[in-house]
């Protein structure tokens, strides 16, 4: 493939992800947005970081299929611990790393 | 809050040093995946320079992946865009859930900061901004830092990518430990604890059940709709 090529395809992925990323902001902050809009916008978070997590604990993707034995989910069982207790973003990363690590090691 | 100086020097570098303490995560994260995906490109035969094209026009991670599994495959230009599209259509509602905190902000900010929503630094601002203490400019270099890091792992990734051990110190880990510790800091009630749940059987089961990536936007829409319901009617009985 040349340089136009290249270019003119990432050009129209880059647009196709740029719009979903900016239409909304645009358009909705500078709107007054209803209350019930607000309320169900505060729960978005939670459940897009869930929705992001659990299949990566929970689904063995080679099969798409349900798993409980992935070393992701038996790693992620003391570092949720260690975020409920220190509540430190920077810990609890290292701290999954490191587990994570000697899960390959030891399974 | 919006009408900070931020000509103040003194202030301009609180904001850097904030937002990169709030960054660092995402940029350990992305480290390990972006030269994944350098690796794989330099075999599809893209050159480090596409490769650099790629990061800096198209910043989405999955997308980029996928992108470059079809170019490998042989599939045509009009079939990878709209994939990149149904990919990144879940980036509308973190847009959405971020205008809460946006609001009023001029446009043209809104047009630089949206280029870098992405799943990571949307869990990370959003985070933020409800604990307070955050604003638009260090937000705007939470998305720089890590687009900037995301360009350079992927890069090097083309140049040096086979010569880096794969799983080193766990670093694989990163972003999933991350997500774990920013869904900790959510769940702030019994109904976000209850969203939460329910969004992970969702989208477990919808993951299991159809093909592709609908799973985040699907399970998210449906949790955070029944959570909303619960409590609403909740509020309502007392």
């Amino acid at each position: 493939m040349t340089f136009s090529d290249y270019f003119f395809l990432f050009a129209g992925m880059g647009l196709v992800t740029y719009l979903p990323r900016t239409l909304p902001l645009l358009y909705l902050a500078h709107k007054q947005l209803p209350q019930w809009m607000i309320d169900w916008l505060s729960l978005i978070p939670v459940a897009v970081l869930s929705a992001l997590l659990a299949p990566s604990l929970f689904v063995d993707a080679e099969h798409r299929s349900f798993s409980l034995g992935k070393p992701e989910l038996i790693v992620a069982i003391p570092t949720l611990i260690f975020a409920l207790k220190t509540r430190s973003l920077g810990g609890t990363v290292l701290v999954g790393m490191f587990l994570y690590w000697l899960a390959g090691i030891f399974m | 809050m919006d009408q900070r100086d931020t000509s103040n020097p003194s202030l301009r570098s609180d904001i850097l040093r904030q937002g990169a303490a709030a960054a660092w995560p995402i940029c350990l994260g992305y480290f390990p995946i972006g030269l994944a995906l350098g690796v794989l490109a330099r075999q599809a035969g893209l050159h480090w320079w596409a490769v650099a094209l790629m990061s800096i026009m198209v910043f989405a991670g999955s997308a980029q992946f996928i992108c470059v599994a079809m170019l490998a495959a042989g599939a045509s230009v009009p079939s990878i865009i709209f994939t990149t599209l149904v990919v990144n259509l879940r980036h509308t509602l973190m847009s959405s859930a971020l205008a809460v905190y946006l609001a009023g902000v001029n446009q043209k900010f809104l047009a630089v900061f949206s280029y870098g929503i992405t799943d990571e630094s949307f869990a990370v601002n959003m985070t933020q901004f409800k604990k307070g203490h955050w604003d638009r400019w260090r937000a705007l270099v939470v998305n720089h830092l890590a687009n900037s890091v995301w360009i350079l792992a992927t890069v090097a990734g083309t140049l040096v990518g086979q010569f880096v051990p794969q799983g080193a110190f766990g670093i694989d880990y990163a972003l999933t430990g991350m997500f774990i510790c920013l869904l900790v800091f959510q769940l702030q009630g019994r109904i976000y604890l209850l969203t939460g749940l329910l969004a992970a059987v969702f989208s477990v089961v919808w993951y299991l059940l159809i093909p592709g990536d609908s799973y985040i936007v699907g399970a998210s829409v449906c949790a955070a709709t029944l959570g909303y319901l619960l409590k609403r009617r909740y509020r309502r009985k007392k």
